[in-house]
Order: C-alpha cells, then structure tokens, then sequence
C-alpha cells in the first residue's frame, strides 16, 4: 500500500470537483462509485518490465513520483521532488485528441535547509504535451522530463525548472526493483482496498541544481515510485504520513501511516536488505510517533518523527531539513527531505496530507 | 436673499434656466451611459476573450495553429494555453464559440477562476457544458440543460447560464470546440501567460516563421470597430449639451441684467463685491448641482429608452454584443454632474465678470442697445471668420475621423455667428424698404429684438441644420443602400449545407433540377491584411456576377483577370484601408503561404466592418485547400424561389444549415439598416425640442423687457391685438430667415458628414444625394417650432393689463 494513493485519488478528485482549500480527506468521500468503469486492483497480476513503467489507461490514476536527498561539495544537504500523475476523468473508450479523458499533473520542488521552492503543471493528454513511454523509458510533462538513456536503460535524466529553480539530474540504477506487499499488489485498508505498487530506491545521483540563480554541483540517491489503481480509499482516512529511508547501511525503508477519523489507524511498509531483497512490514511491528509540530499557514503539521520497528532493532528519530516544506499546488501537503539519527544514521523524505 | 428674491418674481426665468441645464446634461449623460455600456460589454467580452490584456500567439499568416505546434511550444517551457474560436448560429441567433483549455489556462484570466470552467470533470468530458450569459439563454429561449442545434447541424454541450460570460459568447471546452467547428486538430490561437516561468527562446527558433506574437491591443477588434459609431454618438451628444448651453447662457445673462439694479443697490448700501460673487457662484452651483441630478435622471430615462435600438445597431453592424440591461457605474454620475457643473459656470462667466467689473455707481444703460450691439456684431463676425478658417484649414490638412469632427465643429460655430449678422443686415435691408411708419418700426424693432434672441436662433439654426445634414445623409445612405442591395443580392435563393458531403450532394440535385437555371458557389475563407480581418469569397464565372456586380473601380477585363486566377475584387473599405486601388499589387497571406495577387476592381460593401475579397473559386480552392464547401445561391424565376426553398427542405431536411430567399434577405438587411439610423433620428428629435425650448426661453425672458419699446406704439394707437401679431410676424420671419439659412448649412454637414466622417469612420463614401422634400419639411419643423415658442409670451402679451404698459412711462426706463 502506498499513502500516495491516497493523494492520486484526491488528485483525482480534485479535477472533478475542484476543492481547492478542502482538506484532502473531505474529498475522499464518494470516490467508490466515480472507479466504476475503471479497472480493478487484483491480486496475482504479475508486474511486468518494462511495461509496466508505461500507462495503464484503464485503471483511473497512476503517478510516476521520484525523491532525491542531495549534498554538494561542502557537505550541504538539498532534497529534489519530481511528480507525474494521470488521471482519467471517465472511464469509457479512448479518444484522442483533447477529447481525451485522461489529464496529468506534475509536480516539482527543491529544498534546502532554508529554501524550499516547487511549482505545477497541468497538462490534457491526447496530444503529446505529457505522457509516459515504457520503453525508452520517458515521462514528461510541458518541458519537465524523467527519461532513461535509450542505449544504457539503467541510467536516465531528470529535468524540471520552475520560476527561481531548476534541475538536471543524471540516475543511475544500482540495485533491482522492489515489489511492495504480495508482489506488487500492495493493500491500503484492511476492507481490501490495494493498488499496484513498486519502487527502484537504489538510484546514485549527480547533477546540479539552480537554486536562485546560482548553480550548485549536488550528489546523493534517489527513490523511484511506480504505483497505479482504480479504487478509492474509506471515506473516513484523513490523510497519512510516508516515510521513505535510505539507511547508511545500504539498507531501505518504507513505511506509511493512514489517519482514520475514528481511530484505528492503518499502518504497513517495506524492509529492503541492501541486495534489494524485501521483507513486508507488520502493522504491529511498526510504531510512528510524532514528537515536534510546526505551525504553517494555520495548519500544524508534525515534522519530527519517532520510528520504531521492533523487529529489525530500528529506535530512530527523523528531522526535517526545513520544517517548512509545504507543498502549496492544487492539493495542498507536506514533502520535504529528512535527516534519520538513532540507531541507524541516514537520510530519506517525508511526506504528510490532510493536516 | 435679496439675489434670490429675483427667482421667485421670475418664475419662467427660472424654469427655463432650470430646463435647459437638465436637458443639456440629459442628452448628454444619455449619451454617455449608452457608450459606457457598450464599452463596459466590450471589456467584458475582451477580458475573457482575449484572457484579460494578455498577449497571443497566432499563425503568421492568419490561418490555424495545429495541436503539434502548441505542444512543441508547451515542450520548450511555453506557458500557452490553447484556444478555438470561430462563430455558429442557433436560429436567428448568431454566437461566438470560445473553446479554452482549462488546465492550462493562465491563472490571471478571469476564465480560470470562473465557475463551470473550474468543475474540470463536467466542462471537460462529454457532453460537456456550455456557458452562456443568462440574456444570451434568453434570446435563445433556451433553458438550463437544453442543447440547441446549430446551423451545421451540431449539437451543443447542455446549456448552463453564467452571468460572468459576455453577451453573444458560448464559452466550452476545446474539444467541444473543435468539434462543433470542424477543426479536429486545430486550434485557433494561443494564449500567452503574463510572466512566464521557464526561460523562453526567441519564438523564432521554437516554431519558425509559422507563428507570430500579438500584443492585446491587436486583439480588441470590437472596440476599434465600434469606435466610430461611439464617437458619433458622442458628437451628437455633444452638440446637444452645446445647445442646452446656450439656453443656460441666455437665461443666466437676463438674469445678471435684470439683477444688475439690485447688485448696484446692495454694492452701494455696502455689501462687499466679493461676498455677492461669492453669492452668485453659490447660486449656479447650487442650480447646476440640482438641475443637473434631474437631467441625469432623465439621461438615463434617455439612455434605457434608446439602449436596444444601440444594442441591435452595434449587433447588426458589428456582431457586437452589448448587454440589454442599462447598469450605470458611479463615474457616470460624478462625471455627468461635474460636466453640467463646469458648462453652467461657463454660461455664467461672462454675467459673473460683468458683475464683478461694474462700477458701483454706474448707470443702466438700456438704450446704448444699438451701439453695443453693432460692436459685439462686429466681434462675433471675427469668431466666426476664425472657426470657418479653422475649419477650412483642418480639411485641407487634417487626416482622421476627428479631423472631420473638428471640421464640423468649425463649421456649424461659425455659422452660427455669422447667424446674427446675416439676419441684421436681412433686417437693415427690409427696414430701407419700409414705407410706412409701421413698418419700419418693425424691421428696427425686430434688430433690436436680434440681441437677446440670436443665442436662441443659433441654437435652431444648428438642430436645424443637424437635422438637414443627418437626414440628407440617412436618406442618401438609404438610396444608395437598397440600389446596391438590389445589385448586389441577384440570385434568387441563398443557401448553406451542414457539410461538404451534403453541400455537394444537394447541389448534384440543384444541377439536376429544369427551373435552377444557375448553382453558384460562395465558398469562404479568411486571412487578414495588414492586421485586418477579411473575408475572401470564391465565386464562379457567372454572367450574374459580370451583369449584376457593382464595381466602383475597374480594369477594363476585370472579370476575365479575375477568372484567370491571378487578379482579386477587393471592397472599398479593404482598398481604402491598405491603400489599394486597381492595378496595385497585393500579397495576400493564404493556409498554404502568400499569394501575389493584383487588384482587378473595387467594389462597394457598405455596412460591413470586415474587409473582403473576392477571387475565382479554383484560385480559392488552390489557396485554401480545406475550405468548407458549403455555400451557394441560386438563379430561379422569382415566383418559383418559395416552391423550390420547400422542395429543397423537403428533400434535404436538417442537411440544409440555412436557407433565404432574396426578399427576406433583403428585408434583413434593410431592418439593420433602419436600426442603426433609428438613434441618430432619435437623437436627431431630442436636439430640435431642446432647440425649441431655448426659443420658448428667450422670448420669455425677453417678454418684460419688451413691454418698454411696445409701450410707445401701443400708446400712438397700436392695438394690443395688432401688437400680439406683429410680434408673432417677426418671430416667424426670424426663424423662416433662420430655416433658409440652415439649409444651406445642413448641406454642408451632409457633405462634412458622407464626405470625411463616413470614410474615415466606416471606410466607404457615399453619393451625396439632396431631397429638396426634406428642405420644406425644415421650414415647416421651423416655423411649428417658434409658433410653438411664441404662443405663451404671445399670450402674456395680449394679457398685459394698460396699467402695465403705463408703468413703462412713469419708471425710469
């Protein structure tokens, strides 16, 4: 299960009915019956690549989502977001042209320990101004890019720039895939919602940003999320909190927690051996706690985390790089790079909706 | 108190005061609302439409922007957001389609923030919503959810009222769009966002010498179009203002003369100079400021009367859309008072300074008239000579359509001074050919009478000539109009299919058919010359078009050049415009690149603010390779259009987009026509009453002051009765000298008018026709007008007790 679901769907939702200040998890409600038409989410449907880094156009949302935690030469650390998602408005036959049902959106941000910049771009499908090819691998959207090296498919470049930003990064692959839950088919609630769900967390990075007008040569890894599904989530989510963690080990973490308004809160993840085996987190393994809130623009948002999991001795704490890391796009929610200390040292992102 | 006290024994004074500053403001503020609320439409239409200033990028020759070249652009950091536009009609109703696209609108346009665009999911999937204005549902007699057919047999998206979109619009998803107009995979422009967000290449290197960018200015069509109906309007509601003027300046220079004993008196028991100016300001501020709020009342009254006749004018000439419901913005008020204001302390200057400059022991001096008079005569002859040189010299000179206001201007000023003059010496002339006593009283009499009547007899002399002038022109417009109507619309039947298919097929039966003795293709394209939008026609050689089609200019082959595919027909606005004329070359931008073309003729297209060109349908074909192929007339016997109109419908059905028949084609056009004329007749009544009201002013005015120069005749042995009529005779005289005088002047308007303004204003230039009908008819309004006038003085007059006019005797006068 990825929480990121959750915030395609109210993406979704969102270009339906357009509640731009709403809480996300006030929109949740009533998506079951927007699914119908669409694919479904079943289990025993064997991820295949490359496929299935292209489209799925009958299943309503997907989202192409990458992380990257970055330093530069004096050690400086910097975090990068690079977004694409799809949308299908209806379900029904294809049709080309702007008659097109389907709608993307991408979102990019870069964030210091001072800075935080992102921006948005909406674009129709149909006519090629955002898409995903599965093979090349190439996804874009206006003049963002996120596109493998036709010869060397394990490498690849991303590029976005906003109006005080922008960056071209070169990925390259250092580990295999990683399936989430039962080979892919990864379970968001325990009435059985899931969506398709996988991630390349082994990216090394180099490249450089542009951060105010001044050029930066950055380094660092990066994680990959691929993730698709028709079916909405229960009405009474509120939003969730994402963890992604690159372990100084060489190990991997991800982890998720899903807010219910009435409690019972549902929690899941993935342990990645630094070989690239994975190992399904148990709801009651997991503990995720938060110790410091930070009050942005009315909304008080928790931006320092406890993260226990019992199993595997993990006692750490997780720290923003800059509390101040609001994404304000047409939905509205927390992403920004972490710094992990505790048991284990580290880094990863942190993501947080529905505050 | 001792000033006011002047008002309460002069009553008509007052009211006339009174009504002449609220009509002068009425028909000015009228005048001014209906332009604001064109202009108010106009914006609106432009914010959206245009996306609020912004600018756009178009094909660099006018024709569409395939759905590749915008992604090359939005792939390169292009903030575009592409838009289809194009027209449909529904019934009788002609529309403007807007397709947007609302994901990338830029977020400063008002369409991206309006509601039902933002509602992504039912704007952007089928069947869509279409968003009109709720007058525009109204005119359709349409409801919520309806989906009307238009002349192309599409269906359009459920219609949903929106009192944010402008009159006249349809504003759909772009998809819709490009459906109902048959432009799959095109678009026709691209919105630019104000700051763009990812550093931009020279358009040049992105996409070549395809595309172009406009600034927003090239945008607003509508508002440079109307621009020369609004300043007509404005002209004439200036000229009304004028006229009010010189009632207010008449009736406030009475009232300074006959308060000056007063002033003298309350100067000499020692009240300061500067407290009764003080007092006398107060008095026209407070009268301006009250007579003013009523003008404006009735301004409005004016303008919500005139409003639809200007909202089917502005529509029928210009496709413009001007909402139906009058809504005045407080600026109008300020502006109408604050106008009214300043011209009612203008008429009053020149009694304030005389005031103010009086010595305090002079004597009235009512019988130094003459000299006075003969010197302010001679002053008003140099005005005059002054505004007709300026006039003369802004001819010979001056370019532009406020050239030929200033002309005008010139012209009717220096009439008008002249006016005076010219009936003084009508008057010395009559009085050196006096016999009797009488006789010659009366001639002397009636020049003395000249000085406190002329400010009235220029005002009837200038709506008189108004009158002339714009009925000249109407009428002469009119002539020429329904002549070149009948040239022009030969062909018996029009008609236009809903597609090439069925166009191609209805025409096969046509061709078929014993009583059509002609099938004549109009096919339509459009490009645009030196910015201009124009329509191009393609028509075939047809022995209709060589007999029938007016031409202005011509080669000597014309039709045959034009034929052979390298020569076009171009309208007289189009030639005017660029500058053509037949032989010029002429490069004209087509889908497939720039075709070099000469001119072969000119001819007239009067009341159309487009330009236009004709050329041979193959050279058409060849140019515009995906034009719609839809349009044609038809050659029938008259009698037989309505049978073979019935027989089509019934053959063909909802094929047929559109079908007309000659005459009620005509009469269409005709009804335009007469619209546009109905507020300039309107405006053109509302001047002569106004006019009429300064004559009825003066002679009141003037009424008491008579009493002293009749007093001695009536005492020689003149009856009152035989005193009434003479009176009434010189009224007459003055305004029949008055009404042959205007004649002249209206003439002159008329040329001023179809000569400089129409050309610059329209593009086209009219045969001045005279219609000696209408000079009796001015005599007549003339003559009715001071009859009108002089019936309450008149009746005063006969009135007056003895004892009044013995009175004279015993003052000091």
């Amino acid at each position: 299960m990825s929480v990121r679901c959750i915030q395609a769907c109210a993406a979704a939702m969102l270009l339906q009915v357009t509640v731009l200040t709403a809480t996300l998890a006030d929109g949740f409600a009533g998506l079951g019956e927007e699914a119908r038409g669409f694919a479904e989410v079943v289990p025993g449907r064997p991820i295949s690549l490359p496929r299935d880094f292209g489209t799925h156009d009958d299943f309503r949302i997907e989202w192409w989502y990458l992380t990257a935690n970055l330093h530069d030469s004096t050690g400086a650390s910097f975090g990068v977001q690079w977004t694409l998602f799809r949308n299908g408005l209806v379900a029904g036959p294809a049709r080309d042209g702007f008659a097109t049902p389907h709608v993307w959106m991408g979102h990019a941000a870069v964030t210091s320990r001072t800075a935080h910049l992102f921006t948005e771009n909406l674009a129709r499908g149909g006519i090629g101004q955002a898409g995903v090819d599965a093979e090349p691998f190439r996804a874009w959207i206006d003049d963002w890019t996120f596109a493998a090296d036709a010869a060397r498919p394990a490498r690849a470049t991303l590029r976005a720039s906003g109006a005080r930003f922008g960056y071209t990064l070169e990925l390259a692959s250092e580990g295999p895939i990683v399936l989430h839950g039962d080979q892919g088919f990864s379970r968001k609630s325990s009435s059985g919602q899931a969506s398709y769900y996988f991630s390349q967390p082994f990216y090394s990075v180099h490249g450089t940003l542009t951060l105010a007008g001044r050029d930066i040569a950055v380094s660092g890894q990066a994680w990959m999320d691929r993730e698709w599904s028709s079916q909405p989530l229960s009405a009474s989510q509120k939003g969730w909190d994402w963890f992604s963690l690159h372990l100084a080990s060489g190990e991997k973490v991800m982890l998720f927690r899903l807010r219910s308004k009435s409690g019972g809160d549902y929690l899941s993840g993935t342990w990645v051996a630094a070989d690239g085996t994975a190992a399904p987190l148990d709801q009651n393994d997991v503990a995720l706690t938060p110790l410091v809130s930070t009050v942005i623009t009315d909304r008080k948002v928790p931006t320092r985390w406890s993260v226990h999991i019992k199993s595997r001795g993990l006692e750490i704490e997780a720290a923003p790089l800059n509390p101040n890391s609001w994404m304000g796009t047409s939905i509205p929610y927390w992403e920004g790079p972490i710094i992990v200390s505790g048991s284990h040292r580290g880094e990863g992102y942190l993501e947080m909706t529905g505050y | 108190m001792t000033l006011l006290s002047h008002w309460r024994r002069h009553p008509a004074s007052f009211a006339t005061l009174f009504i002449g500053l609220a009509v002068a403001t009425a028909l000015w503020s009228g005048v001014q609302a209906l332009n604001q609320q064109a202009r108010s439409s106009y914006d609106r239409a432009a914010a959206v439409i245009s996306g609020g200033g912004l600018r756009s990028i178009v094909g660099a020759q006018g024709g569409p922007i395939s759905e590749a070249q915008y992604v090359t652009l939005r792939r390169d950091g292009w903030k575009v957001s592409p838009v289809v536009e194009g027209t449909a009609r529904v019934g009788d109703v002609a529309l403007r389609l807007l397709g947007v696209e609302p994901l990338t609108l830029p977020r400063t346009s008002p369409l991206a923030t309006m509601e039902g665009v933002r509602e992504f999911k039912a704007f952007m999937t089928p069947p869509w919503r279409a968003l009109i204005a709720p007058e525009t549902l109204a005119e359709l007699k349409a409801s919520e959810g309806d989906r009307p057919l238009t002349d192309r047999a599409r269906q359009l998206p459920p219609l949903q009222a929106n009192p944010d979109v402008p009159p006249g619009l349809v504003l759909i998803d772009i998809a819709a769009a490009q459906d109902i107009l048959d432009r799959r995979g095109r678009v026709t422009r691209l919105m630019l966002a104000p700051k763009t967000e990812a550093p931009v290449d020279d358009l040049k290197a992105v996409a070549g010498e395809e595309l172009r960018l406009v600034e927003p200015e090239e945008m607003q069509d509508l508002e440079r179009l109307t621009e020369s109906f609004h300043m007509n309007l404005t002209a004439f509601g200036l000229l009304a203002f004028f006229v009010g003027l010189f009632i207010v300046h008449a009736s406030m220079g009475l009232a300074f003369e006959q308060r000056l004993p007063a002033v003298r008196t309350m100067r000499a028991v020692g009240v300061s100079q500067h407290v009764i100016m003080g007092a006398m300001l107060a008095e026209v501020v407070v009268l301006a400021l009250a007579a003013g709020t009523a003008g404006m009342i009735c301004g409005y009254a004016i303008a919500a009367g005139l409003l639809p006749d200007v909202t089917a004018s502005l529509e029928g000439l210009y496709g413009a859309h001007v909402a139906g419901r009058l809504a005045v913005e407080p600026a109008w008020w300020i502006s109408g008072l604050a106008m009214t204001l300043l011209g009612a302390i203008a008429a009053a200057a020149v009694g304030l300074v005389k005031t103010y400059r009086m010595p305090v022991l002079a004597i009235a001096q009512p019988l130094a008239w003459r000299q006075a008079h003969e010197r302010h005569l001679a002053q008003q002859g140099a005005l005059a000579a002054a505004a007709l040189a300026v006039a003369l010299l802004t001819y010979l000179l001056g370019t532009g359509l406020l050239a030929g206001f200033i002309v005008i201007a010139g012209v009717l000023v220096g009439a008008a001074l002249l006016l005076p003059l010219a009936l003084a010496a009508l008057l010395v002339a009559g009085e050196s050919r006096a016999r009797s006593a009488l006789s010659q009283w009366f001639f002397a009499d009636s020049r003395q009478q000249l000085s406190g009547l002329s400010l009235a007899l220029m005002a009837l002399l200038l709506a008189l000539a108004a009158n002339v002038g714009v009925g000249t022109m109407v009428d002469g417009f009119r002539k020429t109009f329904t002549g070149w109507l009948d040239e022009r619309l030969v062909s018996e039947v029009y008609f236009d299919a809903t597609g090439d298919a069925e166009a191609d097929r209805i025409a096969g039966w046509l061709e078929r058919r014993s009583d059509v003795t002609a099938v004549l293709p109009f096919w339509k394209a459009e490009t645009r010359l030196a910015a201009w939008p124009v329509d191009v026609f393609g028509f075939r050689d047809h022995a209709t078009y060589r007999e029938h089609f007016p031409l202005i200019a011509a080669a000597s082959d014309v039709w045959d050049r034009v034929h052979a595919g390298r020569a076009v027909l171009v309208s007289e606005q189009l030639a005017r415009r660029t500058r053509l004329a037949v032989g010029s070359p002429v490069d004209i931008p087509t889908s497939i690149g720039i075709w070099g073309a000469e001119v072969a003729g000119i001819y007239p297209d009067y009341g159309n603010p487009k330009g236009q060109l004709r050329i041979d349908l193959d050279a058409l074909l060849s140019h515009w390779p995906d034009v719609r192929r839809t349009s044609y007339s038809l050659r029938v016997a008259p009698d037989q259009a309505a049978a073979l109109i019935r027989s089509m419908q019934a053959e063909f059905g909802a094929a047929i987009g559109r079908i007309i028949d000659q005459s009620s084609l005509k009469a269409i056009s005709t009804r335009i026509f007469e619209k546009t004329f109905a507020v300039t007749a309107a405006l053109n009544s509302l001047t002569l009453i106004v006019s009429g009201i300064a004559l009825v002013a003066s002679l009141l005015t003037l009424g008491n002051q008579r009493l002293a120069q009749m007093a001695p005749v009536w005492a020689v042995g003149v009856t009152r009765r035989r005193l009434a009529t003479l009176e009434l005779a010189k009224i007459l005289l003055l305004a029949a000298a008055t009404a042959c005088l205007a004649i002249p002047l209206g003439l002159a308007l008329a040329w001023c008018l179809v000569a400089i303004v129409n050309v610059e204003a329209f593009g086209w230039r009219l045969p001045l026709h005279v219609f000696p009908a209408q000079w009796l008819e001015v005599m007549g309004l003339a003559i009715l007008t001071s009859l009108v006038a002089s019936i309450a003085p008149l009746v005063r007059l006969g009135r007056t007790s003895a004892a009044d006019l013995l009175k004279v005797f015993a003052n000091e006068r």
